[in-house]
């Protein structure tokens, strides 16, 4: 045993997939000690708030204030509001407004303004112009007021008396704070998604949940399997046959249909992640079934099998020491293999709407399943499903890579 | 011939008790569940209707199609009745169009998508999986663990991939749909023109899913294949390496083959998710917009339709596979 194992972890494929495995399950343990809270608290008024830092405003006004004099600055703020493509567009609208191509120089920020502000009216309409480039343009316009003014801006209080402003404070553009001083900052590493939440808390919530779900359905369709395949193997005949009948049916028969079918019927109220898994056990244990019978058909004559017979062992006996032992590295390879099929049908089934229930816990196909609602993919929210995406795919990854190394060790042939 | 007919006899005769068996499933699973099914199907289905005048008309439809209050025996005589004459029912979510109606629209989406890009995919990773094994070294290194990654992407995180890729940052394709938004299926220039545009996304990204696992399969075959016995007598007499590698992707070739059968189930149900994700017309967006309108008699046609479309491909792929392996020659006439 101690020596399969070593054997086992000399293996560079298993040894990868394994690492990317415990990096996953780390982090799920970890992180939720790390920064507490309940995942599915809704922060966000509003959808997908883009990954950064969040400082707050009012307490950032609150701040003390360093002056800091960098040439940069003033070309930094007109760069974060006027990019290349605004000003592509802006000297399309000119051009279409009449103005010579030659005289407009995009990348001359003074002179584009100046034209601009002399140019454009919202009130023309353009021939040939979408709504949509309508707004765009209005919405340009109103964030390219005072871009190049070198006033600060100054903080007023409504006086509760005569209701008028009363200034308290004035912001000059020279003037920063440091963030260590500000009262409130959130970091928001993967931002929002739909309904506010933070999507990494969340992620690493629902990738806990997914893993419990590939879990449950995985010991399910592999106890079911597993027993299956070895009566099936060891019995032989009319309980073979029967056996054998049920899988080569459900083997042809789609298992999403089923999965479609029993969870419509259960209906949205009484579906909860481990429902969910251990009807994805029911239908997905037709391959181990399979696999065990063909490996304990071919034990069944062995030898150690025939004696142990006639030394009068019990059935049960024999199929514990005498046949189990000889297939269980492929039982577990099996049952790695189903743990990530698990979680990939948990994803497609919510993906169909048939997931668990939304009110609880999240899943990584829940994730993904409101991303697609929300039409994340055609926002360009790509947060909102990337890491999803990425976290599926590395588990599922990792698994394979263990299986594959596994098998690497258990069948030598198969080894470079 | 004689061998070959009991051959396909006998996978005739499968195919019929699966069929049977199939249809029980798909009137038993959703009558296991604890209590009234018709009441619950009401309920649900009442929830989405808001004209009174409907929810009447469904209620008489339904007491009449399932009988409830005949014995069970009596109902599912009744159900087989209905599916043969092509009766399933009226739509809940799309009230009143008949299920069929919707049915017949979608079908033939998904089965000119699912099934090309199926063989396509199929096709590409057993020549990959059977050059990694013949090639080795540089070929093999970048393959495989490629192909591992691949095949375990989720059907829809590829087609996601893709869909951001190619329709949405580069523009070269529509983000959704099976046809222009602005079009009523017709045979126009420009209708079929808005179809071909739209197809090559959907179509790719389950061809990209298959490649994956087949190229995993075929190379794991072929190196097992490679050192059989045969190949190396036949090295011995000094065969052509060329003949010998026919003669063994042939030979690593059949178990795919059955393979191919026994998985296209699987591929179908990631498939039906790809359509999902471009909102493609077909049964996949179809089950979607059933499960999120309740319409339970959509969803039963639906799945039932799936699963005939999946077991007349196993059938022929069965047959097709009687004719090419002459095994089950030998085998059938012992």
């Amino acid at each position: 045993m101690k020596h399969t194992i070593q054997q086992v972890f000399h293996s560079p494929k298993f040894v990868v997939g394994f690492s990317i495995f415990m990096a996953i399950l780390l982090t799920v343990l970890v992180y939720p000690l790390l920064v507490p809270g309940d995942p599915l608290e809704i922060i966000g008024q509003g959808t997908f708030f883009p990954p950064g830092v969040y400082v707050n405003v009012y307490d950032t006004l609150r701040s003390p204030r360093y002056t800091l004099m960098l040439d940069e600055a003033t070309a930094n703020r007109i760069a974060s509001k006027l990019s290349r493509e605004d000003r592509l567009a802006m000297k399309d609208y000119l051009v279409a407004a009449g103005i010579p191509a030659l005289e407009i120089d995009p990348s001359n920020t003074v002179k584009l303004l100046d034209q601009w502000v002399n140019t454009y009216d919202p009130d023309t309409e353009l021939a040939g112009m979408t709504f949509a480039k309508v707004r765009y343009y209005q919405r340009l316009d109103a964030s390219l007021e005072g871009l190049l003014s070198l006033e600060g801006i100054s903080i007023a209080k409504i006086d509760p008396e005569t209701g008028a402003l009363k200034e308290t404070s004035a912001i000059s553009q020279a003037d920063f704070v440091n963030i260590n001083e500000v009262a409130n900052v959130r970091v928001l590493p993967l931002g929002t998604e739909n309904f506010g939440r933070d999507v990494l808390k969340e992620l690493v919530k629902a990738t806990g949940v997914s893993l419990k779900i590939g879990l449950v359905a995985g010991l399910v369709a592999t106890f079911i399997g597993l027993t299956l395949g070895l009566l099936a193997g060891y019995i032989g005949g009319i309980v073979d046959d029967i056996i054998m009948f049920f899988t080569n049916l459900f083997t042809v028969i789609p298992g999403i249909v089923l999965l479609i079918l029993i969870s419509f019927s259960i209906g949205q109220d009484k579906r909860g992640a481990v429902t969910i898994a251990v009807v994805i056990g029911f239908t997905s244990w037709v391959w181990t079934a399979r696999a065990v019978r063909a490996q304990v058909v071919s034990l069944r004559n062995r030898d150690h099998v025939n004696l142990s017979k006639l030394s009068g062992h019990s059935i049960a006996h024999i199929i514990l020491t005498d046949i189990l032992p000889y297939i269980a590295s492929y039982v577990v390879m099996a049952f790695i293999l189903q743990i990530s099929l698990g979680i990939l049908t948990e994803a497609s089934l919510s993906i169909l709407g048939l997931g668990p229930r939304t009110t609880e816990v999240p899943t990584l196909g829940l994730m993904m399943n409101w991303a697609m609602i929300y039409q994340a993919q055609i926002l360009g929210k790509w947060w909102a499903y990337m890491p999803v995406i990425v976290t599926i795919a590395l588990v599922s990854f990792s698994m394979n890579l263990m299986n594959t190394g596994l098998d690497q060790v258990f069948n030598p042939a198969l080894r470079e | 011939m004689k061998r070959y007919r009991k051959y396909i006899l006998n996978k005739l005769l499968w195919f019929v008790v699966t069929f049977v068996c199939a249809v029980i499933l798909n009137f038993v699973l959703p009558r296991l569940m604890p209590g009234d099914p018709v009441a619950a199907i009401m309920q649900k289905a009442t929830a989405g209707m808001t004209s009174q005048s409907g929810v009447q008309k469904v209620y008489e439809q339904y007491t009449e199609l399932f009988g409830t209050n005949k014995p069970m025996f009596q109902q599912f005589l009744l159900y087989v009745r209905n599916i043969f004459h092509g009766d399933f029912g009226i739509s809940f979510s799309q009230y009143p169009r008949p299920v069929a109606d919707i049915v017949k629209s979608a079908i033939w989406w998904t089965i000119c998508l699912q099934f090309p890009a199926i063989i396509v995919g199929w096709l590409i990773g057993n020549t990959l999986g059977a050059l990694a094994a013949y090639l080795k070294k540089g070929f093999d290194k970048v393959i495989m663990p490629v192909s591992i990654l691949i095949s375990n992407f989720p059907a829809f995180g590829m087609a996601i991939i893709l869909l951001v890729i190619f329709a949405v940052k580069l523009k070269w394709f529509p983000t959704s749909g099976g046809y222009g938004f602005d079009q009523i299926p017709n045979f126009s220039w420009h209708f079929i023109w808005t179809v071909i545009i739209h197809y090559p996304l959907p179509f790719f990204s389950i061809v990209l899913i298959s490649i994956g696992g087949q190229a995993i399969g075929m190379r794991s075959m072929s190196i097992y294949e490679l050192n059989v016995d045969y190949v190396k007598y036949s090295r011995f007499l000094g065969i052509r390496d060329r003949k010998i590698v026919g003669y063994v992707f042939r030979n690593a070739m059949l178990p795919q083959v059955t393979g191919l059968a026994l998985s296209i189930g699987t591929m179908v149900g990631g498939a039906l998710v790809a359509e999902i994700i471009y909102s493609y017309p077909g049964l996949g967006t179809t089950i979607l917009s059933a499960v999120l309108g309740q319409d339970y008699p959509l969803i039963s046609a639906v799945t039932l339709i799936i699963t005939i479309m999946v077991l007349v491909a196993t059938f022929a792929i069965d047959i097709v596979y009687g004719f090419i392996d002459p095994r089950i020659k030998a085998a059938q006439s012992d």
